[in-house]
Protein backbone atom coordinates (compact mmCIF):
# COMPACT_ATOMS: atom_id res chain seq x y z
CA UNK A 1 0.00 0.00 0.00
CA UNK A 2 1.27 3.28 -0.93
CA UNK A 3 1.71 6.02 1.58
CA UNK A 4 1.44 9.71 0.23
CA UNK A 5 2.51 13.00 1.84
CA UNK A 6 -0.57 15.38 2.23
CA UNK A 7 -0.21 19.07 2.55
CA UNK A 8 -3.35 21.21 3.33
CA UNK A 9 -5.23 23.43 5.26
CA UNK A 10 -7.11 22.34 8.62
CA UNK A 11 -9.04 25.28 10.48
CA UNK A 12 -6.52 27.90 8.62
CA UNK A 13 -3.14 26.14 9.73
CA UNK A 14 -1.05 24.26 7.09
CA UNK A 15 -0.40 21.24 7.88
CA UNK A 16 0.99 17.86 6.00
CA UNK A 17 0.81 14.27 7.63
CA UNK A 18 1.67 10.75 5.72
CA UNK A 19 -1.35 9.13 4.71
CA UNK A 20 -1.32 5.14 3.85
CA UNK A 21 -3.84 4.85 0.53
CA UNK A 22 -6.61 3.15 2.70
CA UNK A 23 -7.14 5.64 5.88
CA UNK A 24 -10.13 7.76 5.43
CA UNK A 25 -9.54 11.43 6.18
CA UNK A 26 -11.31 10.89 9.51
CA UNK A 27 -8.60 8.67 10.50
CA UNK A 28 -6.09 10.84 9.34
CA UNK A 29 -7.59 13.80 11.32
CA UNK A 30 -8.11 12.03 14.51
CA UNK A 31 -4.99 10.06 14.67
CA UNK A 32 -2.80 11.89 12.85
CA UNK A 33 -3.64 15.29 13.48
CA UNK A 34 -5.59 15.10 17.01
CA UNK A 35 -8.38 16.51 15.91
CA UNK A 36 -10.54 13.82 17.99
CA UNK A 37 -13.62 16.17 17.48
CA UNK A 38 -14.58 14.53 14.79
CA UNK A 39 -16.36 11.13 15.47
CA UNK A 40 -16.65 7.87 13.65
CA UNK A 41 -20.27 6.55 14.03
CA UNK A 42 -21.51 4.21 11.45
CA UNK A 43 -18.21 4.53 8.79
CA UNK A 44 -20.37 4.38 6.00
CA UNK A 45 -21.71 7.82 5.75
CA UNK A 46 -25.50 7.53 6.82
CA UNK A 47 -24.88 9.25 10.43
CA UNK A 48 -22.99 12.37 9.85
CA UNK A 49 -20.84 12.44 12.92
CA UNK A 50 -17.78 13.14 10.81
CA UNK A 51 -18.96 15.78 9.46
CA UNK A 52 -16.11 18.45 7.72
CA UNK A 53 -15.60 21.15 5.18
CA UNK A 54 -13.76 20.75 2.04
CA UNK A 55 -12.98 23.71 0.21
CA UNK A 56 -16.34 24.80 1.85
CA UNK A 57 -18.62 21.78 1.50
CA UNK A 58 -19.89 19.39 3.62
CA UNK A 59 -18.80 15.94 3.75
CA UNK A 60 -18.54 13.13 5.67
CA UNK A 61 -14.96 12.95 6.58
CA UNK A 62 -15.12 9.01 7.02
CA UNK A 63 -15.77 8.42 3.05
CA UNK A 64 -13.17 10.78 1.77
CA UNK A 65 -9.66 9.08 1.48
CA UNK A 66 -6.51 11.15 2.93
CA UNK A 67 -4.65 11.36 0.32
CA UNK A 68 -7.67 13.63 -1.72
CA UNK A 69 -7.39 15.89 0.83
CA UNK A 70 -3.97 17.02 -1.04
CA UNK A 71 -4.55 21.08 -1.29
CA UNK A 72 -7.33 21.02 0.90
CA UNK A 73 -9.21 23.89 2.80
CA UNK A 74 -10.50 21.70 5.59
CA UNK A 75 -12.43 22.84 8.62
CA UNK A 76 -13.39 20.88 11.83
CA UNK A 77 -15.53 21.59 14.47
CA UNK A 78 -12.25 21.95 16.37
CA UNK A 79 -12.07 25.82 13.50
CA UNK A 80 -15.59 27.39 13.78
CA UNK A 81 -14.72 28.86 17.29
CA UNK A 82 -13.65 32.22 17.06
CA UNK A 83 -10.05 31.82 20.04
CA UNK A 84 -12.37 31.69 23.28
CA UNK A 85 -15.48 32.86 21.72
CA UNK A 86 -17.87 30.27 20.45
CA UNK A 87 -19.69 30.44 17.28
CA UNK A 88 -23.06 31.62 17.76
CA UNK A 89 -24.42 27.58 17.06
CA UNK A 90 -21.52 26.42 19.61
CA UNK A 91 -23.37 29.12 22.13
CA UNK A 92 -27.14 28.19 21.13
CA UNK A 93 -26.61 24.33 21.64
CA UNK A 94 -25.33 25.03 25.23
CA UNK A 95 -28.04 27.06 26.04
CA UNK A 96 -30.70 25.22 24.20
CA UNK A 97 -29.87 21.91 25.99
CA UNK A 98 -29.37 20.66 21.92
CA UNK A 99 -27.31 17.50 23.07
CA UNK A 100 -27.71 14.37 25.26
CA UNK A 101 -24.78 12.49 24.84
CA UNK A 102 -23.29 14.69 22.60
CA UNK A 103 -21.33 12.49 19.72
CA UNK A 104 -23.74 13.63 17.01
CA UNK A 105 -23.12 17.21 18.14
CA UNK A 106 -19.79 18.36 16.22
CA UNK A 107 -21.00 17.10 12.66
CA UNK A 108 -24.34 19.07 13.54
CA UNK A 109 -22.74 22.07 14.19
CA UNK A 110 -20.38 21.65 11.04
CA UNK A 111 -23.49 20.50 8.90
CA UNK A 112 -25.89 23.98 10.14
CA UNK A 113 -22.33 26.36 9.72
CA UNK A 114 -22.55 25.12 6.26
CA UNK A 115 -26.29 25.75 6.12
CA UNK A 116 -25.97 29.43 7.68
CA UNK A 117 -22.71 30.11 5.57
CA UNK A 118 -25.14 29.87 2.65
CA UNK A 119 -28.22 30.54 3.67
CA UNK A 120 -28.54 33.00 6.60
CA UNK A 121 -32.32 32.33 7.15
CA UNK A 122 -33.30 29.47 6.29
CA UNK A 123 -37.06 28.42 7.19
CA UNK A 124 -37.35 25.26 9.50
CA UNK A 125 -38.06 23.13 6.52
CA UNK A 126 -34.75 24.33 4.66
CA UNK A 127 -32.73 23.42 8.18
CA UNK A 128 -34.27 20.02 8.56
CA UNK A 129 -33.22 19.06 5.18
CA UNK A 130 -29.74 20.55 5.50
CA UNK A 131 -29.59 18.70 8.67
CA UNK A 132 -31.02 15.12 6.96
CA UNK A 133 -27.69 13.58 7.11
CA UNK A 134 -26.95 14.04 10.07
CA UNK A 135 -28.31 11.63 13.29
CA UNK A 136 -28.91 12.33 16.65
CA UNK A 137 -29.93 8.84 19.18
CA UNK A 138 -31.29 10.67 22.10
CA UNK A 139 -33.31 12.34 19.45
CA UNK A 140 -32.84 15.73 20.45
CA UNK A 141 -33.65 17.07 17.08
CA UNK A 142 -36.75 19.79 18.11
CA UNK A 143 -33.86 21.74 20.01
CA UNK A 144 -31.27 21.38 17.86
CA UNK A 145 -33.46 23.03 15.28
CA UNK A 146 -34.46 25.91 17.70
CA UNK A 147 -30.99 26.74 18.24
CA UNK A 148 -30.05 26.36 14.56
CA UNK A 149 -33.37 29.01 14.80
CA UNK A 150 -31.43 31.14 17.24
CA UNK A 151 -27.99 31.30 15.43
CA UNK A 152 -29.45 32.22 12.66
CA UNK A 153 -31.01 35.50 14.15
CA UNK A 154 -27.62 36.02 16.71
CA UNK A 155 -25.74 36.30 12.69
CA UNK A 156 -27.98 38.03 11.17
CA UNK A 157 -28.35 40.76 13.84
CA UNK A 158 -23.80 40.64 13.98
CA UNK A 159 -24.10 40.73 9.98
CA UNK A 160 -26.13 44.45 10.18
CA UNK B 1 -17.59 -2.78 14.87
CA UNK B 2 -15.74 -0.01 13.00
CA UNK B 3 -14.70 -0.83 9.84
CA UNK B 4 -12.10 0.04 8.27
CA UNK B 5 -11.13 0.19 3.96
CA UNK B 6 -8.82 -3.07 3.40
CA UNK B 7 -5.76 -2.50 1.25
CA UNK B 8 -5.65 -0.99 -1.60
CA UNK B 9 -3.59 1.15 -4.28
CA UNK B 10 -4.94 4.39 -5.10
CA UNK B 11 -4.00 5.78 -8.58
CA UNK B 12 -5.18 8.88 -9.54
CA UNK B 13 -5.10 9.46 -13.43
CA UNK B 14 -5.79 13.12 -15.15
CA UNK B 15 -6.67 11.80 -18.68
CA UNK B 16 -9.09 9.81 -19.69
CA UNK B 17 -6.78 7.24 -21.71
CA UNK B 18 -4.54 6.89 -19.12
CA UNK B 19 -7.80 5.83 -16.83
CA UNK B 20 -8.89 3.71 -19.45
CA UNK B 21 -5.56 1.79 -19.71
CA UNK B 22 -5.23 1.43 -15.97
CA UNK B 23 -8.77 -0.09 -15.47
CA UNK B 24 -8.37 -2.83 -17.98
CA UNK B 25 -6.75 -4.85 -15.28
CA UNK B 26 -9.04 -6.89 -13.77
CA UNK B 27 -8.02 -6.48 -10.38
CA UNK B 28 -8.67 -2.62 -10.69
CA UNK B 29 -11.96 -1.20 -10.08
CA UNK B 30 -12.90 2.66 -10.62
CA UNK B 31 -13.73 5.23 -8.09
CA UNK B 32 -15.93 7.87 -8.15
CA UNK B 33 -17.30 9.77 -5.26
CA UNK B 34 -16.74 6.69 -3.51
CA UNK B 35 -20.07 7.24 -1.23
CA UNK B 36 -21.30 3.97 -2.18
CA UNK B 37 -18.44 1.37 -2.79
CA UNK B 38 -16.13 2.87 0.20
CA UNK B 39 -18.78 1.75 2.70
CA UNK B 40 -19.15 -1.95 0.13
CA UNK B 41 -15.18 -2.20 0.72
CA UNK B 42 -15.58 -1.59 4.64
CA UNK B 43 -17.82 -4.32 4.60
CA UNK B 44 -15.74 -6.71 2.56
CA UNK B 45 -18.54 -6.76 -0.50
CA UNK B 46 -15.77 -6.33 -2.61
CA UNK B 47 -11.87 -5.91 -2.26
CA UNK B 48 -9.88 -3.87 -5.07
CA UNK B 49 -6.11 -4.44 -5.34
CA UNK B 50 -5.98 -0.92 -6.98
CA UNK B 51 -8.37 1.92 -6.93
CA UNK B 52 -8.39 3.88 -9.82
CA UNK B 53 -9.97 7.33 -8.81
CA UNK B 54 -11.77 9.39 -11.12
CA UNK B 55 -11.72 12.98 -9.30
CA UNK B 56 -8.62 14.80 -11.37
CA UNK B 57 -9.92 14.03 -14.92
CA UNK B 58 -11.49 17.25 -16.40
CA UNK B 59 -12.99 15.32 -19.11
CA UNK B 60 -15.47 14.26 -16.76
CA UNK B 61 -16.51 17.71 -15.02
CA UNK B 62 -19.44 20.13 -15.94
CA UNK B 63 -22.87 20.39 -17.66
CA UNK B 64 -23.17 22.22 -20.86
CA UNK B 65 -25.74 22.49 -23.64
CA UNK B 66 -24.11 21.17 -27.00
CA UNK B 67 -24.39 22.46 -30.62
CA UNK B 68 -27.54 19.59 -30.73
CA UNK B 69 -29.52 21.36 -28.08
CA UNK B 70 -28.58 18.10 -25.71
CA UNK B 71 -27.67 18.36 -22.19
CA UNK B 72 -24.26 16.84 -21.75
CA UNK B 73 -23.71 15.85 -17.88
CA UNK B 74 -19.89 14.80 -17.31
CA UNK B 75 -19.76 11.49 -15.24
CA UNK B 76 -17.87 13.07 -12.29
CA UNK B 77 -20.14 16.16 -11.70
CA UNK B 78 -21.59 15.74 -8.25
CA UNK B 79 -25.22 15.39 -7.40
CA UNK B 80 -25.23 18.27 -5.23
CA UNK B 81 -23.52 19.91 -8.56
CA UNK B 82 -26.25 18.56 -10.35
CA UNK B 83 -29.51 19.84 -8.03
CA UNK B 84 -28.04 23.06 -8.32
CA UNK B 85 -27.50 23.27 -12.12
CA UNK B 86 -29.66 25.96 -14.14
CA UNK B 87 -28.69 24.04 -17.70
CA UNK B 88 -30.69 20.44 -16.77
CA UNK B 89 -34.31 20.21 -17.04
CA UNK B 90 -35.90 20.26 -13.64
CA UNK B 91 -36.86 16.94 -13.19
CA UNK B 92 -33.48 16.01 -13.46
CA UNK B 93 -32.66 18.24 -10.34
CA UNK B 94 -35.34 17.34 -8.62
CA UNK B 95 -34.63 13.93 -8.78
CA UNK B 96 -30.50 14.69 -8.04
CA UNK B 97 -32.07 16.69 -4.90
CA UNK B 98 -33.72 13.45 -3.64
CA UNK B 99 -30.85 11.74 -3.51
CA UNK B 100 -29.84 10.43 -0.29
CA UNK B 101 -28.09 13.74 2.22
CA UNK B 102 -26.61 16.79 1.65
CA UNK B 103 -23.11 15.50 3.09
CA UNK B 104 -23.38 12.58 0.15
CA UNK B 105 -24.23 14.50 -2.69
CA UNK B 106 -21.30 16.90 -1.94
CA UNK B 107 -18.89 14.24 -2.65
CA UNK B 108 -21.29 11.36 -5.26
CA UNK B 109 -21.32 11.86 -8.64
CA UNK B 110 -23.97 11.19 -11.91
CA UNK B 111 -21.56 8.25 -13.18
CA UNK B 112 -21.55 6.87 -9.61
CA UNK B 113 -25.06 7.00 -8.98
CA UNK B 114 -26.06 5.48 -13.07
CA UNK B 115 -23.95 2.57 -12.07
CA UNK B 116 -25.05 2.12 -8.47
CA UNK B 117 -24.43 -1.24 -7.19
CA UNK B 118 -27.98 -3.08 -6.70
CA UNK B 119 -28.57 -3.42 -3.35
CA UNK B 120 -30.32 -6.13 -0.64
CA UNK B 121 -30.74 -7.00 2.20
CA UNK B 122 -28.70 -9.98 2.44
CA UNK B 123 -25.98 -8.41 0.71
CA UNK B 124 -25.76 -5.01 2.08
CA UNK B 125 -24.52 -6.58 5.63
CA UNK B 126 -21.23 -6.58 7.17
CA UNK B 127 -18.47 -9.72 6.29
CA UNK B 128 -19.52 -11.84 9.83
CA UNK B 129 -23.34 -11.46 9.36
CA UNK B 130 -22.95 -12.88 5.52
CA UNK B 131 -20.74 -15.59 6.66
CA UNK B 132 -22.99 -16.08 9.69
CA UNK B 133 -25.94 -16.75 7.20
CA UNK B 134 -24.47 -18.26 4.31
CA UNK B 135 -23.49 -16.21 1.32
CA UNK B 136 -25.66 -15.42 -0.82
CA UNK B 137 -25.44 -15.47 -4.66
CA UNK B 138 -23.76 -12.17 -5.10
CA UNK B 139 -21.94 -12.44 -2.34
CA UNK B 140 -20.17 -15.28 -4.54
CA UNK B 141 -22.59 -18.24 -2.79
CA UNK B 142 -24.94 -20.59 -4.43
CA UNK B 143 -28.53 -19.60 -3.30
CA UNK B 144 -30.32 -16.07 -3.63
CA UNK B 145 -31.84 -15.66 0.12
CA UNK B 146 -34.58 -13.40 -0.98
CA UNK B 147 -36.02 -16.14 -3.52
CA UNK B 148 -33.93 -19.40 -3.27
CA UNK B 149 -35.12 -21.67 -5.86
CA UNK B 150 -33.62 -18.52 -8.29
CA UNK B 151 -31.05 -19.22 -10.33
CA UNK B 152 -30.49 -15.47 -10.28
CA UNK B 153 -29.93 -12.43 -8.10
CA UNK B 154 -32.69 -10.04 -7.13
CA UNK B 155 -30.93 -7.50 -6.01
CA UNK B 156 -32.42 -4.21 -6.55
CA UNK B 157 -31.73 -1.58 -8.76
CA UNK B 158 -31.69 2.20 -6.42
CA UNK B 159 -30.44 4.84 -9.15
CA UNK B 160 -33.05 7.47 -9.12
CA UNK B 161 -31.22 9.25 -12.19
CA UNK B 162 -31.16 6.35 -14.29
CA UNK B 163 -35.08 6.29 -14.41
CA UNK B 164 -35.35 9.96 -15.24
CA UNK B 165 -32.78 9.42 -17.65
CA UNK B 166 -34.58 6.96 -19.61
CA UNK B 167 -37.76 9.10 -19.73
CA UNK B 168 -36.17 11.89 -21.23
CA UNK B 169 -34.53 9.44 -23.93
CA UNK B 170 -31.08 9.83 -22.82
CA UNK B 171 -28.03 8.03 -23.81
CA UNK B 172 -24.42 7.41 -22.41
CA UNK B 173 -20.72 8.03 -23.63
CA UNK B 174 -18.81 4.82 -22.51
CA UNK B 175 -15.08 5.46 -23.47
CA UNK B 176 -12.75 2.25 -23.64
CA UNK B 177 -8.81 1.63 -24.08
CA UNK B 178 -9.56 0.67 -27.31
CA UNK B 179 -12.78 3.40 -28.38
CA UNK B 180 -15.50 4.43 -27.42
CA UNK B 181 -19.63 3.80 -28.10
CA UNK B 182 -22.86 5.59 -27.17
CA UNK B 183 -25.32 3.53 -25.59
CA UNK B 184 -29.15 4.52 -24.78
CA UNK B 185 -29.52 4.39 -20.55
CA UNK B 186 -32.48 2.06 -21.60
CA UNK B 187 -30.59 -0.10 -23.08
CA UNK B 188 -27.69 -0.03 -20.42
CA UNK B 189 -29.56 -1.84 -17.88
CA UNK B 190 -30.71 -5.17 -17.64
CA UNK B 191 -32.81 -7.44 -15.00
CA UNK B 192 -29.63 -9.62 -13.06
CA UNK B 193 -29.00 -8.48 -9.29
CA UNK B 194 -25.04 -9.16 -10.20
CA UNK B 195 -25.01 -7.97 -13.81
CA UNK B 196 -27.36 -5.31 -13.68
CA UNK B 197 -25.67 -3.33 -16.65
CA UNK B 198 -23.59 -3.77 -19.83
CA UNK B 199 -20.90 -1.70 -19.41
CA UNK B 200 -17.30 -4.17 -19.82
CA UNK B 201 -15.19 -3.55 -16.26
CA UNK B 202 -12.91 -2.24 -18.69
CA UNK B 203 -15.22 0.87 -19.67
CA UNK B 204 -15.72 4.11 -18.05
CA UNK B 205 -19.08 6.30 -18.29
CA UNK B 206 -18.22 9.42 -19.41
CA UNK B 207 -21.15 11.57 -20.12
CA UNK B 208 -24.90 11.84 -19.90
CA UNK B 209 -26.67 13.40 -23.01
CA UNK B 210 -30.09 14.16 -22.51
CA UNK B 211 -31.97 15.58 -25.86
CA UNK B 212 -33.46 18.85 -25.58
CA UNK B 213 -37.22 18.03 -23.57
CA UNK B 214 -40.18 20.22 -24.07
CA UNK B 215 -43.22 18.57 -22.80
CA UNK B 216 -43.38 17.39 -18.79
CA UNK B 217 -41.85 15.47 -17.24
CA UNK B 218 -41.36 14.29 -13.99
CA UNK B 219 -39.88 11.97 -10.49
CA UNK B 220 -42.16 10.72 -7.91
CA UNK B 221 -39.61 8.99 -5.31
CA UNK B 222 -41.21 7.02 -2.50
CA UNK B 223 -39.10 6.49 0.30
CA UNK B 224 -39.20 5.71 4.02
CA UNK B 225 -37.70 9.59 4.98
CA UNK B 226 -38.52 11.87 2.52
CA UNK B 227 -34.98 13.70 3.45
CA UNK B 228 -32.79 10.83 2.63
CA UNK B 229 -33.54 7.60 1.74
CA UNK B 230 -32.83 5.10 -1.02
CA UNK B 231 -36.47 4.77 -3.32
CA UNK B 232 -38.49 2.34 -2.66
CA UNK B 233 -40.26 3.28 -5.09
CA UNK B 234 -39.35 6.04 -8.17
CA UNK B 235 -41.92 6.58 -11.36
CA UNK B 236 -40.17 8.80 -13.87
CA UNK B 237 -42.82 9.84 -16.77
CA UNK B 238 -41.66 12.05 -19.26
CA UNK B 239 -44.69 13.12 -22.63
CA UNK B 240 -45.67 15.61 -24.85
CA UNK B 241 -49.16 16.20 -25.91
CA UNK B 242 -50.93 17.85 -29.22
CA UNK B 243 -53.13 21.42 -29.18
CA UNK B 244 -56.02 19.18 -28.09
CA UNK B 245 -54.50 17.50 -25.37
CA UNK B 246 -53.74 14.29 -27.06
CA UNK B 247 -50.51 12.66 -25.56
CA UNK B 248 -47.49 12.55 -29.08
CA UNK B 249 -45.00 10.38 -26.98
CA UNK B 250 -44.62 8.96 -23.50
CA UNK B 251 -42.36 6.78 -21.46
CA UNK B 252 -42.37 5.92 -17.98
CA UNK B 253 -40.23 3.75 -15.75
CA UNK B 254 -40.83 2.12 -12.39
CA UNK B 255 -37.33 2.30 -10.43
CA UNK B 256 -36.16 0.41 -7.71
CA UNK B 257 -38.78 -2.85 -8.25
CA UNK B 258 -35.97 -4.79 -9.99
CA UNK B 259 -32.64 -5.30 -10.72
CA UNK B 260 -33.35 -2.26 -13.41
CA UNK B 261 -35.09 0.56 -13.77
CA UNK B 262 -38.52 -0.95 -15.56
CA UNK B 263 -40.30 0.80 -18.78
CA UNK B 264 -43.39 0.17 -19.02
CA UNK B 265 -43.97 -0.53 -22.55
CA UNK B 266 -47.53 -1.51 -22.36
CA UNK B 267 -48.79 1.24 -20.77
CA UNK B 268 -46.97 3.78 -22.94
CA UNK B 269 -48.15 1.93 -26.10
CA UNK B 270 -51.85 2.52 -24.52
CA UNK B 271 -51.52 6.24 -23.71
CA UNK B 272 -50.06 7.34 -27.48
CA UNK B 273 -52.88 8.74 -29.01
CA UNK B 274 -55.10 9.72 -25.70
CA UNK B 275 -56.32 12.22 -23.54
CA UNK B 276 -55.20 12.15 -19.52
CA UNK B 277 -58.26 11.26 -18.76
CA UNK B 278 -59.30 9.53 -15.18
CA UNK B 279 -60.21 6.22 -17.13
CA UNK B 280 -56.95 6.46 -19.41
CA UNK B 281 -54.99 6.58 -16.26
CA UNK B 282 -56.32 3.93 -14.71
CA UNK B 283 -56.01 1.61 -17.38
CA UNK B 284 -52.36 2.86 -18.14
CA UNK B 285 -51.89 2.08 -14.25
CA UNK B 286 -53.40 -1.34 -14.22
CA UNK B 287 -51.39 -1.88 -17.39
CA UNK B 288 -47.83 -0.42 -15.95
CA UNK B 289 -48.30 -1.78 -12.57
CA UNK B 290 -49.38 -5.25 -13.05
CA UNK B 291 -45.58 -6.65 -14.46
CA UNK B 292 -44.16 -5.18 -11.40
CA UNK B 293 -43.37 -8.02 -8.72
CA UNK B 294 -40.93 -5.95 -6.12
CA UNK B 295 -39.37 -8.91 -3.82
CA UNK B 296 -38.86 -9.32 0.12
CA UNK B 297 -35.34 -7.22 0.02
CA UNK B 298 -35.54 -3.78 1.01
CA UNK B 299 -36.68 -2.00 4.28
CA UNK B 300 -40.91 -2.23 4.09
CA UNK B 301 -42.25 -5.32 2.68
CA UNK B 302 -42.50 -6.55 -1.16
CA UNK B 303 -46.44 -6.24 -0.64
CA UNK B 304 -46.68 -3.00 0.46
CA UNK B 305 -44.08 -2.18 -2.22
CA UNK B 306 -46.86 -3.57 -4.50
CA UNK B 307 -49.87 -1.71 -3.18
CA UNK B 308 -47.92 1.51 -3.30
CA UNK B 309 -46.53 1.15 -7.33
CA UNK B 310 -50.07 1.84 -8.87
CA UNK B 311 -50.50 4.49 -6.78
CA UNK B 312 -47.58 6.46 -7.70
CA UNK B 313 -47.83 6.13 -11.09
CA UNK B 314 -51.10 7.21 -10.88
CA UNK B 315 -50.06 10.75 -9.54
CA UNK B 316 -47.10 10.80 -11.80
CA UNK B 317 -49.63 10.54 -14.85
CA UNK B 318 -51.75 12.96 -12.81
CA UNK B 319 -49.22 15.74 -12.89
CA UNK B 320 -48.02 15.41 -16.09
CA UNK B 321 -51.87 15.41 -17.48
CA UNK B 322 -52.34 19.00 -15.23
CA UNK B 323 -48.70 20.05 -16.05
CA UNK B 324 -48.34 20.40 -11.94
CA UNK B 325 -44.90 18.78 -12.24
CA UNK B 326 -43.96 19.91 -8.80
CA UNK B 327 -42.19 17.31 -6.50
CA UNK B 328 -44.86 15.85 -3.93
CA UNK B 329 -42.66 15.61 -1.44
CA UNK B 330 -42.39 19.60 0.29
CA UNK B 331 -38.54 19.87 -0.11
CA UNK B 332 -37.60 23.56 -0.03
Amino acid sequence: MNRTHVNCTVNGDDVDFLAADGISLLDALRDELGLTGSKEGCGTGDCGACSILIDGKLNCSCLVLAPEAEGAEIVTVEGIADGDHLHPLQQTFLEGAALQCGICTPGFLVAAKALLDTNPDPTETEIRYALAGNLCRCTGYDKIIRSVQEAAVQLREVAK
Amino acid sequence: MTMRLPPFDLVTPTTLQEAAGLISDPTASIVGGGTDLFPKMKRRQTTPVTLVSLAEIDALKGIRIDDEGRCVIGAGVTLAELADSPLVPAVVASAADAIASPQIRNTATVGGNLCLDTRCNYIDMPELWREASGHCLKDGGDTCWVAPRSDHCWAISSTDLAPVAIALGGSLRLVAADGERIIDVDDFFQNDGIDYHTKSPGEIVVELLLPAFTGRATYLKHRRRGSIDFPLLGVAAAATFDDAARCTGIRLVVGAVASAPLRAIAAEEFLIGREFTDDVIEEATRLASNPVRPQDNTDTGSRYRKWMTPVFITRALQEIASDDTTNQEEEP
